[in-house]
């Protein structure tokens, strides 16, 4: 159990979706979306058990088309919503809709027998996000703190917040604002920030990045040309609040104070291709997680724009011990910004890749080839937090 | 006279007895001999003819000096026989005979030499008698004398004396006369004007008057003299205030002054005020000249006159100051180094100004002739005032002004390498608006090279005028050594090739990705421009500036292999970025194409989309661009024919391989094992991978870009059966044509094989164009 190496896990379809099951706290689960337009699609379910180094897998159908992005709830362990193509004719359009899982697979019923497994269950419906008039759904984000009873959708380019109403099984569009400007502008990404009272929300579009007041569905910021090309994901610095992190096409992560969006606060250009997923660590900021079309997952460290700049701050009033133990650690040399590790175990372009809900030193990365790595940060490294 | 007369009673001897014993005789007469021989100092055996080897004792020896008549008798009579006894005893009586008449006639002589000496000796006894008489007058009469001349000098004694005394009292007289006719001896010399007359004068008196100022005469001259000296004094002051007359005059006031015992202090006080009045009279000329408006003279001009002006007024003060106030010692000479040392130091002010108006001026000769001879002016003063730090200062301003050329001309190489970036642009532009592209790169870029190396090689020689060897400040330590290796080396040459890198690393960087706003030829042309100089250029200007400037300096350069490197890197991130940049406007092309087509319902395709077609031409004009300034490269080797082979290798078999398990729906599996499978035995391909300086890689780099685009915007997208056939149709065509370009071109299949397998599980009913008809398609598009 204590070596790093990286477990691995097979998908029999093409997929992009992965999300860790925001609301678990205690075990290490991903939800893994297929994209296949032939069979019929599955969310996996994947527990990861971090003792044994064993991976629990349990199978959910999702009959109603191939699913381009998963999110779970942060208030409901059960409940997660999903972007899916609706296969048609002549047209292809991306709904959305949010599901409840069946509820002997909730964390609850673990020790569901385990040959259970090759039983696919079925999700249950609780209410679509859809609109028609609004175009295709990109993605879907959750408020972050919330009862999870609000939700964002980016539809084309337009962005609606419904209010989920669990009772008459519907959702309500609370509000909704839309981009003007010539070209087709589409939403490519959006992320909830989890300051500011779950009040802003970040958006990409083309170059752009903008953030969004929820009460007033207003602009409330503009970086324009925040990478020379696409904007592909953006996340949002879990403990310091006006921080931004957002990679793109041109093959660089930058890391912004929404403050100032004139210059970016540092760029790294590690990646070969175009970065397609960022994800700030939950609980130490410094580590940045980056999933790209060069089939390589690398792990950053940003120690100087973190919340810890200079390592872990030692409490006064902390045990004599520690303090004996301060004037070596002084003595280190501090830590410096750079990748960590880079991690090749894909062979295919990385489109998703993201942190564990539960073990903050924890993370998967999902492969178009539908493999699903699950890595670890460096034991050196995670004591050199730690300590 | 003794020896004279004891010879006689020897001498008599032989005379007295002829007939005694013949042995006797020689005997008697050898004892003579050695008397006399004993009187001469002779010894006895240089005289005697005897042979060698006798004995001189042997007593049978007839001549010998122990000679024993009895022993030789006895021997003769024993030895011999009768009638050699006989003979000699004839022999014998013979000799006696003949020694006899001899000595007869020896006695005769010497009786008669006897008698005349007897003579002699007694006539000299008479002649000495009245000698003596004579003697006695003599010392009677000179005793006489003697009392005389007592008597006589007894006698003038006394006037004597008083002579003497007569001849002190006319000098004192006359001495007295001068006293009394100083002062108006004074008011005359004062009314010629005849200064150092009357200062002498002066000087003459002084001690005297001093001395006996207790008589009251005297002391009434003595205050006239002082009155009169005291006009004169004031009189040398005025005309030493009035200032009017040069220098030599004034220095020679002074020297009167101080012989009229005037205060140095005050007097060298005085002096420095004068000079400093006619020196900044001088200095003022300067700044006027200066002006703040008018044109002013040219430096050369300008430093010619402070030199003549200033600096000569200044040396002229300085010896003169030396000789008068020599007495005063070390203060005297700190007083003279505060003076020049200030004045110096409005002068350096004011040629420091001259010399800052001439920083913008492009003339290197004529203003290091005008420091040339600021710096040689300045050698005089600075040899009189060491501890003015003339010379020190002069050659710090010389210093700045050259570390100041420096810069203007690195500034200067700056400006006219940007200035053949704005050429090259403006002709990267012409051309384009009449719709060629690209001809003429490498005459741009030869012409951009040849440019800047003559600028250089101009910058260099200008500054080389500092080092000549006729310029005095060229062998000051600085110009041997810091201005070579750090001023000239490393500030100029190694700072421009550095700013030049800069400049060209700057268009990576530059904000505008999209498209950008450097023309990509330009990034090409600087590119193959920094890799020139790594390989040939930088060595080059390096050696030659070596070679100008003998660098002396031991102080540590930067080395060519780092310049080199530098270059090397600047060449490879401008050709990385080309090749971006390029990738990016292709790919752009591409993805629009993509994104922007309904796959779904679009026909059945009969063409190759134009787009394509584009691509292909856009490619091939980049190939073309880039082929005149790189060369070729080298490339995996294959049939000539390759696009015909792998053709049918990739649209059959391993179209088949590929595809196959999508259709079968019994085993979803297999898809993911295959492609897998395929991985593992392609190579991971990085697409945004550092380039090599050749046009193959830089294609290469390029097209992968563009295909990796293509790939991954199908697989955002979803396709109906015709969508797919389409791009089967368009990765065809981009087979056909592209796998000229790169290096390796199983990369291009690998990467069109994944596009359209990509395309096929994107679509729900992927039934594949036949083949042949996609190649019947690909040549008649």
């Amino acid at each position: 159990m204590e070596d790093d190496a990286p477990v691995i896990y097979g998908l029999e379809f093409q997929a992009r979706a992965l999300t860790p099951q925001t609301a678990e706290t205690d075990a290490i689960r991903f939800l893994v979306g297929t994209q296949s337009l032939k069979y019929d699609n599955q969310i996996h379910i994947i527990d990861f058990d971090d003792e044994n180094n064993i991976i629990n897998k349990n199978v959910l159908l999702h009959q109603v088309g191939e699913i381009w992005h998963i999110s779970t709830s942060p208030a409901d362990r059960g409940v997660l919503a999903t972007c899916y193509n609706k296969p048609s004719d002549s047209k292809v359009l991306t709904c959305a809709a949010v599901w409840r899982m069946p509820k002997e697979l909730e964390p609850g019923s673990h020790e569901s027998p385990d040959d259970s497994s090759s039983t696919a269950h079925s999700l249950e419906l609780l209410c679509h996000l859809d609109d028609t008039a609004h175009g295709s759904t990109a993605c879907v984000t959750w408020e972050p703190t919330g009862d999870g009873k609000k939700v964002i959708s980016l539809a084309d380019n337009h962005i609606l917040l419904w209010d989920l109403q669990e009772s008459s099984g519907q959702a309500v569009l609370a509000s909704s604002a839309s981009l003007e400007g010539k070209g087709q502008l589409k939403f490519t990404s959006g992320r909830w920030s989890p300051h500011h009272a779950g009040t802003q929300v970040a958006t990409a579009s083309d170059t752009t990045v903008r953030g969004w007041d929820t009460r007033s569905m207003s602009q409330i910021y503009c970086i324009e040309n925040a990478h020379g090309q696409l904007v592909r994901d953006l996340d949002f610095n879990p403990n310091k609040q006006y921080y931004l992190a957002s990679c793109g096409d041109d093959c660089k992560v930058k890391f912004w104070d929404t403050r100032n969006v004139t210059e970016p606060v540092k760029t790294l250009e590690e990646h070969s291709h175009w970065v397609w997923s960022i994800r700030y660590n939950h609980s130490h900021d410094q580590l940045v997680l980056t999933g790209s079309s060069d089939s390589r997952v690398i792990l950053s460290n940003m120690v100087s724009i973190s919340s810890e700049p200079f390592g872990h701050l030692v409490d006064d009033d902390d045990l004599s011990d520690q303090e004996e133990r301060r004037p070596e650690e002084k003595s280190q040399e501090p830590p410096r910004d750079g990748v960590i590790a880079t991690y090749e175990e894909h062979e295919d372009s990385v489109y998703a890749a993201d942190w564990s809900s539960a073990d903050p030193w924890l993370f998967a990365s999902l492969s178009y080839d539908g493999r699903l790595v699950i890595n670890r940060v460096p034991r050196a490294l995670k004591y050199h937090i730690l300590l | 006279m003794a020896a004279g007369a004891a010879g006689p009673g020897p001498g008599s001897g032989p005379g007295d007895s002829p007939e005694g014993p013949e042995a006797e005789a020689p005997e008697r007469r050898r004892k003579a001999h050695g008397m006399l021989k004993l009187y001469y100092g002779l010894s006895e055996g240089e005289t005697a003819g005897r042979p060698p080897g006798s004995d001189p004792l042997d007593p049978t020896d007839l001549n010998g000096a122990h000679f024993d008549p009895e022993v030789y008798l006895d021997k003769l009579r024993r030895e011999c026989p009768l009638a050699q006894l006989m003979d000699s005893e004839t022999d014998m009586v013979r000799q006696i005979r003949a020694l006899d008449s001899d000595m007869q006639t020896l006695v005769y002589e010497n009786y008669n030499k006897f008698i005349s000496a007897t003579d002699t000796i007694r006539k000299m006894k008479n002649d000495f008698r009245k000698m003596e008489d004579e003697m006695d007058r003599l010392a009677t009469n000179m005793a006489v004398i003697t009392d005389f001349s007592a008597r006589i000098s007894a006698t003038l004694q006394d006037r004597h004396e008083r002579i003497t005394k007569l001849a002190g009292v006319h000098a004192l007289l006359r001495k007295l006369q001068f006293l009394f006719e100083l002062p108006s001896c004074l008011t005359k010399c004062v009314e010629l004007g005849a200064y150092g007359q009357a200062v002498r004068y002066q000087g003459r008196a002084r001690a005297v008057l001093q001395q006996y100022q207790h008589l009251p005469s005297f002391r009434a001259i003595q205050d006239d003299c002082q009155v009169i000296t005291a006009r004169l004094a004031q009189q040398l002051r005025q005309r030493f205030r009035e200032g009017g007359s040069g220098a030599p005059e004034q220095a020679e006031c002074v020297e009167l002054l101080l012989a009229l015992g005037e205060p140095a202090e005050e007097l060298c006080a005085e002096f420095l005020e004068h000079a400093r009045g006619r020196l900044e009279a001088e200095l003022r000329s300067l700044e006027a000249e200066l002006g703040p408006s008018p044109p002013a003279p040219d430096v050369l001009e300008f430093t010619d006159h402070g030199g003549s002006g200033f600096v000569g007024g200044l040396c002229q003060v300085a010896s003169a100051y030396q000789e008068l106030f020599a007495a005063q010692g070390p203060a005297g000479a700190e007083k003279l180094a505060a003076f020049a040392r200030e004045l110096g130091g409005r002068y350096f002010a004011l040629v420091e100004r001259r010399l800052a108006q001439e920083q913008g001026s492009g003339d290197n000769s004529l203003l290091v002739r005008a420091l040339d001879r600021f710096h040689r002016r300045l050698r005089a003063p600075g040899a009189l005032l060491a501890a003015a730090g003339l010379a020190e200062a002069a050659t710090e301003i010389v210093e700045r002004v050259a570390r100041e050329r420096l810069g203007h001309h690195l500034q200067g190489l700056r400006a006219a390498f940007l200035g053949c970036l704005t050429d090259v642009r403006q002709a990267l532009a012409a051309p384009r608006l009449a719709g060629k592209e690209g001809p003429g790169l490498a005459e741009l870029l030869a012409n951009v090279a040849s440019s800047i190396l003559s600028h250089i090689k101009a910058s260099l020689a200008a500054v080389h005028l500092f080092t000549a060897k006729e310029v005095s400040f060229s062998n000051k330590p600085y110009f041997r050594g810091e201005f070579c290796s750090q001023g000239v080396r490393e500030g100029l040459i190694v700072g421009f090739i550095r700013s030049m890198c800069q400049t060209a690393q700057s268009f990576c960087d530059s904000p505008g990705e999209k498209g950008g706003a450097t023309p990509p030829a330009l990034l090409l042309l600087l590119s193959r421009l920094c890799l020139d100089y790594e390989t040939a250029t930088i060595s080059y200007i390096l050696t030659l500036t070596d070679e100008q400037f003998l660098v002396q300096d031991q102080s540590p350069v930067t080395p060519v292999s780092t310049l080199c490197a530098e270059a090397r890197e600047t060449a490879r991130r401008l050709l990385t970025h080309y090749v971006k940049v390029q990738g990016l406007v292709i790919s752009q092309m591409l993805r629009k194409s993509v994104e922007t087509r309904d796959w779904l319902s679009t026909l059945e395709p009969r063409n190759v989309r134009a787009v394509m077609k584009r691509v292909v031409e856009d490619t091939t004009a980049i190939d073309v661009q880039v082929g005149l300034l790189y060369e070729e490269g080298v490339r995996k080797a294959q049939s000539s024919d390759s696009s015909k082979r792998t053709f049918s290798v990739y649209s059959s078999s391993r179209q088949q391989g590929r595809y196959a398990p999508s259709y079968t729906p019994s085993a979803p599996m297999d898809t993911n094992l295959l492609s897998n499978i395929q991985k593992l035995f392609s190579e991971r391909i990085d697409v945004f991978s550092p380039v090599e300086f050749n046009k193959v890689s830089v294609l290469t780099g390029i097209i992968k870009i563009s295909l990796k685009t293509l790939l991954e915007c199908v697989r955002l997208r979803t396709f109906g059966r015709f969508g797919l056939q389409q791009v089967q149709v368009d990765c065809h065509f981009l087979q056909l044509y592209l796998w000229r370009f790169v290096a390796d071109e199983e990369l291009v299949h690998l990467l069109l094989d994944e596009v359209v397998a990509s395309a096929a599980l994107r679509c729900p009913d992927p039934v594949p164009m036949e083949p042949s008809v996609v190649e019947v398609i690909c040549e008649r598009g």
